[in-house]
C-alpha cells in the first residue's frame, strides 16, 4: 500500500522521439516528417530508451515510487512492462499522438503533485514541456530524440534512471536550473543551424561533476554563482554592461538589486538598469556615444558565447566593442562539460567571428580566471 | 598425498584473483572503553625516605600551571590498547598491507623500516627543538648535508625544511614570491599568479592564500597548454607562473623552459612544483629550466611515510637572488660547527615553528644516501618503466582510457578515465574504487571537479613488483567484466570490506553533526539534547 510518504514520479513518453534521426531526417518535428520517416523504415526508440531508464530506476529505488504516466505509447506500456503499476491519466489518439500530448501530459502531471517529471525525448520534448510547466516543477530528460542541445538530459537513459532515483530517495536535493534550446529544423534540414534558447526547467544535479562528498553543492554551486557575480561587479567601471542571457548572469543583477530578464539581454551602466530586455537597434543606439561591457557565458554542454539565444547582441553591436571588454562568465564545472572543446562564436559574421577567436580569459570565481580558447561555431559542426 | 599448494591459487598459470576478506570487529572507540582504575602500568609507590628527600613534587609547579581536575582519559588496561589498535589496524588498508597503485598522485613507495628504525635512535627521537645548538650538532650536520643533496638534485642554491608538509613548502614559495615583488616596489601591482588544471592544486590554493588572484591554464590534446595561452595570460600584473611538470596526467611539457621564459620576459617569478619529483629525480633539474624556486615533499619522492604514519616533511628551495627571504632560521656551517642562522633581515619570517622535521630530514637522507647518485635516477627509471607497462595493460581493459597525448609514454602516473565503461554500464569510476575494496586495494576517488571524466589515476611507483602490478591491472579488469556481466554486483560493493557504503554523507558534510574528537563529540551531543 501507498504511504504517505511515497514520492510521486510523471513519467512521460514522446514516441515519435527519434524517429527521423537514423534515417538523416534531422529531426521528428512535424506530422509530415514522421510519416516520411516511418517510410524510410524508421522505428520509434523512445520506448527502449525509456524502459532502460525504468529499469535502472527500478533497481536504485524498487517500488518506493509512484509512477504518474499518459495512455499507452505515452508512458503506460513502458512502465507497466517494467513491472510499474502506474496511475494512468488523460487522453491520447494512439499513433497520432502530437506536442499538445506532451504539453497536456506535462500539465496534468503538475496537478497530480509529481516530484520529479521524467520524460524521454529530445529537444523538442524538451521545450514542449518546459512551455507546460516551466520551472515549477523539477524535470529530468532520457535522451531519445534526434537534437541534444539542451543541458536537460542524462548523460544516457542508464544514468537518467539512477539520478531520478537518487533525485527521489533524497540522496540528491540540489536542483539547477539548466538551458533548453531547439533549433528550426527547417532550417536545420537546409544546413542552417540557429537554435535558441527557450527556457530553463530545474534539473537535479549531476553528481560526477560536483565535489558531492566533501562540500555540499547547494552552497558550492550558488556560492561559486555569487562569487562570479561579486568580482564582476567589483571590477565594474563607468561604461554600460550589456548582460546576456542566463543563471549565470543572473546574480550579478541581483547582487546590484536590479532585475534581470533570464532569456533576454539587460542594460546596467552605474549600478543601475538602463534597459530591460534589450533588441539590437537598442543596444546599438546605446554604443553610439559610450563605452560598453558585454558580459556572457557560456551554453551549458555546448559552449557557444555569441549567436546562440543571445543573437540582440548580432555582430554590429559585437563590432562596436573592444574584444578585451568582453567578458564571459561560467562555473568551472560548466567549462569542463565542455570535455575540452573550445567555446564558440556564431555571429552570422565571418570577420567578427575571426575576432573573436582568440584566448579568452574566464572568470571562474572570485579571483579566478580559466584561459580558454574560443573558435568558430560553424565549422566545428560535421 | 601430498598436493601442490599452488594448485589452490594458480589456475592455467595466471595467479587467481585473492579471495579477500577484511576483519570487522565493531569496535568501540577507545574513550567507551574506560573503566575508571584500570591502569597499563603500575609503577610502585615511592618510598617514604625518597618522598621525604623530593618533598612536594607538584609545590614545585607554579599554581597557575597546575590542572584543576584530571585529564579526561580513558583507563584502561595494556592488553585492552593492544586488542583495541591491533582490531582498528585490520580493518585499514595500510600502506604495508595493500598494493598502494591506486592512489595516484601520492608516490606510495616503500619506506624502509631501518630507516624508522634510525629515527628511533635515542641521539634524534629524544632530542628537543629548542636545545642549545651546540648539542645538536648531529641533526643540524645532516640537514646541511641533505640540503647539498637537494641542490644537486634540483639545481637551487639554498633549501629550508622548516614546513612541516608539501603545501607549506608551497606557500612559502608563493610568499617569496610577494616578498621578492614587494622589494623591487611592484607587490601591488602584480597580483595574478598563472598555473594549470592538472598542475597540483596545492599551486592554485596556496597562491590564493598569498594573496593572489589564480589564472588557470587548459591543455590542449597532447596534454599542455599552448605557448599561447600563457601568453594570452601574462600581462604587467603577473606575479608568476606556479606549475607542476609532468602534471598529474603523467605527461611533461616539453616547453617548459618557455614558460619560464615567457614569466620572465614580463618580469614575474617561476615555481616549480616538485612534490612528486618522482619520475625526474636526476633526469631533468628545475634550475636547468630556469625556475626561481621548487619544493620537495620529502615525504612523497623521499620514501619518509606520509601523513598518518607521518609527520610529513616539505623542502622549499630557492636560487642565490631569492635566498634572503627564505624562513627564519636557515642551518648554516662555519666551517668549524653548524648553527642556526637568524640574521634574516628580508626573511618572510616563519611558516612553522623551529627549524625542521628532524626525524623526516634523517629518514630523507638515509634514503638518499643509501642509493647513491646512481641509484636515485635508477628509481626514476623503474617508476616509469612500472608506469609505462601499467599503462599498456590498463588500455588493454575495454572501457577505459588515457585521455591527452594518445599513443604516447608517460612519465611516473597516468589519469586513466572510465567514462565509456560508465557510458555503456552506467557503472562509475567511484562504484570501480568501491568495488576494489572487495579486494583488498585501495583506489582513490577524489578528482573533483573531473577534468578527466570518470577519473581514476595510478602511479606504481618503482616499489611495486611486476606481479604486484599485474594483480591491480587484474582486479580491474574484472570489476570491468563486471561492471557488463553483473552490475549490481559493483554498485552494491564492497561486500567484504569492513564498512559497507556511507549513505548519509550529511554526517560528513555538516559541520554540526561531524566530530573529530572525542571532546567535540560529547559537546555536540549535549547541545542536540538541549534542543
Amino acid at each position: 500500500m501507498m504511504s504517505s510518504n511515497q514520492k510521486k514520479l510523471g513519467f512521460i513518453i514522446n514516441p515519435v522521439a527519434g524517429l527521423g534521426g537514423r534515417v538523416g531526417l534531422k529531426g521528428s518535428d512535424g506530422k509530415l516528417i514522421q510519416l516520411r520517416a516511418r517510410e524510410l523504415g524508421a522505428t520509434p526508440e523512445a520506448q527502449d530508451r525509456a524502459s532502460d531508464a525504468l529499469r535502472s530506476l527500478k533497481v536504485s529505488i524498487g517500488d518506493q515510487v509512484e509512477l504518474v504516466t499518459y495512455p499507452g505509447e505515452m508512458g503506460e506500456n513502458t512502465a507497466a512492462n517494467c513491472g510499474y503499476s502506474p496511475v494512468v491519466t488523460g487522453e491520447i489518439e494512439s499513433g497520432k499522438t502530437t506536442a499538445a500530448d506532451s504539453r497536456r501530459a506535462a500539465q496534468d502531471m503538475l496537478e497530480h503533485g509529481v516530484d520529479l517529471i521524467l520524460f524521454t525525448g529530445g529537444d523538442g520534448t524538451a521545450r514542449d514541456i518546459c512551455e507546460a510547466v516551466g520551472e515549477s516543477v523539477p524535470v529530468l530528460g532520457i535522451p531519445a530524440g534526434v537534437k541534444i542541445h539542451s543541458a536537460v538530459f542524462g548523460v544516457n537513459p542508464l544514468s537518467s534512471g539512477e539520478l531520478a532515483a537518487e533525485y527521489l530517495k533524497g540522496e540528491i536535493q540540489t536542483l539547477q536550473s539548466l538551458e533548453v534550446m531547439d533549433i528550426d529544423e527547417e532550417a536545420y534540414r537546409k544546413g542552417i543551424i540557429s537554435p535558441c534558447l527557450v527556457g530553463y526547467l530545474r534539473v537535479p544535479y549531476q553528481r560526477q561533476l560536483v565535489q558531492a562528498r566533501k562540500s555540499p553543492s547547494p552552497a558550492s554551486e550558488e556560492g561559486t554563482l555569487q562569487a562570479i557575480a561579486l568580482d564582476v561587479i567589483d571590477h565594474m567601471d563607468d561604461s554600460c554592461y550589456i548582460i546576456g542571457p542566463g543563471t549565470t548572469t543572473q546574480p550579478i543583477l541581483n547582487a546590484l538589486g536590479l532585475k534581470k530578464t533570464l532569456i533576454g539581454v539587460d542594460v546596467v551602466q552605474n549600478r543601475k538598469q538602463v534597459t530591460l530586455d534589450a533588441n539590437e537597434e537598442t543596444l546599438l543606439q546605446l554604443l553610439e556615444n559610450q563605452n560598453a561591457k558585454v558580459v556572457v557565458t557560456p551554453i551549458g554542454g555546448q559552449g557557444f558565447i555569441f549567436g546562440r539565444g543571445n543573437q540582440q547582441i548580432s555582430p554590429k553591436v559585437l563590432s562596436k566593442i573592444d574584444p578585451g571588454n568582453i567578458i564571459v562568465i561560467s562555473t568551472l564545472e560548466k567549462i569542463l562539460s565542455l570535455g575540452g572543446r573550445p567555446l564558440l562564436v556564431d555571429t552570422g559574421d565571418r570577420e567578427v567571428d575571426q575576432v573573436l577567436c582568440r584566448y579568452m580569459m574566464v572568470i571562474t570565481g572570485y579571483g579566478n580566471r580559466i584561459v580558454y580558447p574560443v573558435k568558430g561555431g560553424r565549422q566545428s559542426r560535421g | 598425498m601430498t598436493q601442490d599448494i599452488r594448485n589452490y591459487r594458480i589456475t592455467e598459470g595466471k595467479p587467481n584473483l585473492r579471495r579477500f576478506h577484511q576483519a570487522r570487529w565493531d569496535e568501540p572507540i577507545i574513550f567507551e572503553l574506560n573503566q575508571p582504575g584500570q591502569r597499563g602500568v603500575l609503577l610502585p609507590r615511592a618510598a617514604a625516605e625518597i618522598k621525604e628527600e623530593v618533598g612536594d613534587v607538584l609545590a614545585s609547579i607554579p599554581e597557575m600551571m597546575r590542572r584543576k581536575q584530571h585529564p579526561a582519559l580513558p583507563e584502561i588496561s595494556q592488553a585492552q590498547v593492544l586488542r583495541h589498535y591491533l582490531r582498528l589496524s585490520q580493518e585499514n588498508l595500510g600502506a604495508d598491507l595493500n598494493v598502494d597503485i591506486g592512489q595516484g598522485t601520492c608516490t606510495m613507495k616503500y619506506n624502509p623500516k631501518v630507516n624508522e628504525q634510525l629515527a628511533r635512535l635515542p641521539g634524534i627521537a629524544e632530542i628537543h627543538p629548542l636545545q642549545d645548538e651546540k648539542t645538536v650538532q648531529g641533526i643540524l650536520e645532516i640537514m646541511y648535508r641533505f640540503e647539498a643533496v637537494l641542490k644537486e638534485i634540483s639545481g637551487m642554491d639554498r633549501f629550508s625544511f622548516q614546513s612541516q608538509a608539501g603545501s607549506q613548502s608551497i606557500y612559502t614559495c608563493a610568499a617569496i614570491m610577494r616578498a621578492y615583488h614587494q622589494a623591487n616596489g611592484e607587490a601591488d601591482q602584480r597580483d595574478e599568479v598563472i598555473t594549470t588544471i592538472f598542475s597540483h592544486p596545492s599551486n592554485a590554493a596556496c597562491a590564493k592564500v598569498a594573496g593572489y588572484k589564480v589564472i588557470t591554464l587548459y591543455p590542449e590534446s597532447n596534454g599542455y597548454p599552448d605557448l599561447d595561452a600563457l601568453k594570452a595570460a601574462v600581462s604587467e600584473r603577473t606575479a608568476g607562473l606556479m606549475i607542476a611538470n609532468p602534471e598529474d596526467t603523467g605527461i611533461f611539457n616539453p616547453y617548459i623552459a618557455d614558460f619560464v621564459n615567457v614569466i620572465h620576459e614580463a618580469g614575474g617569478l617561476s615555481f616549480y612544483d616538485q612534490a612528486n619529483a618522482n619520475g625526474i629525480l636526476g633526469i631533468t633539474r628545475a634550475r636547468d629550466a630556469g625556475f626561481d624556486m621548487c619544493h620537495f615533499n620529502l615525504h612523497k619522492t623521499f620514501a619518509t611515510p606520509h601523513g598518518c604514519g607521518g609527520p610529513g616533511g616539505g623542502a622549499a628551495g630557492v636560487s642565490e637572488e631569492l635566498a634572503k627571504f627564505l624562513p627564519t632560521p636557515v642551518v648554516g656551517f662555519d666551517g668549524k660547527k653548524y648553527f642556526l642562522d637568524y640574521e634574516r633581515p628580508e626573511s618572510i619570517g616563519k611558516v612553522r615553528s623551529f627549524y625542521g622535521v628532524a626525524p623526516v630530514v634523517l629518514k630523507a637522507y638515509a634514503w638518499a644516501m643509501s642509493l647513491g647518485a646512481d641509484g636515485l635516477r635508477e628509481v626514476a627509471e623503474v617508476a616509469v618503466l612500472n608506469n609505462n607497462y601499467l599503462l599498456k595493460k590498463m588500455l588493454e581493459i575495454p572501457g577505459v582510457s588515457a585521455p591527452y597525448a594518445e599513443g604516447k609514454h608517460r612519465i611516473e602516473q597516468v589519469r586513466y578515465s572510465w567514462q565509456e565503461l560508465y557510458e555503456d554500464t552506467g557503472i562509475s569510476s567511484e562504484d570501480i574504487g568501491l568495488r576494489a575494496a572487495d579486494f583488498g586495494l585501495h583506489y582513490w576517488t577524489s578528482h573533483h571537479p573531473f577534468v578527466v571524466p570518470e577519473p581514476n589515476t595510478l602511479e606504481p611507483t618503482e616499489s611495486y613488483t611486476k606481479d604486484e602490478i599485474d594483480e591491480y591491472v587484474g582486479v580491474l579488469r574484472k570489476i570491468a567484466e563486471e561492471a557488463r556481466t553483473n552490475p549490481d554486483l559493483v554498485k552494491s560493493a564492497p561486500h567484504n570490506s569492513t564498512i559497507h557504503r556511507i549513505d548519509d554523507h550529511d554526517t560528513l558534510d555538516n559541520p554540526e553533526k561531524w566530530a573529530v574528537t572525542w571532546r567535540a563529540y560529547q559537546r555536540k551531543l549535549k547541545q542536540n539534547k538541549n534542543r
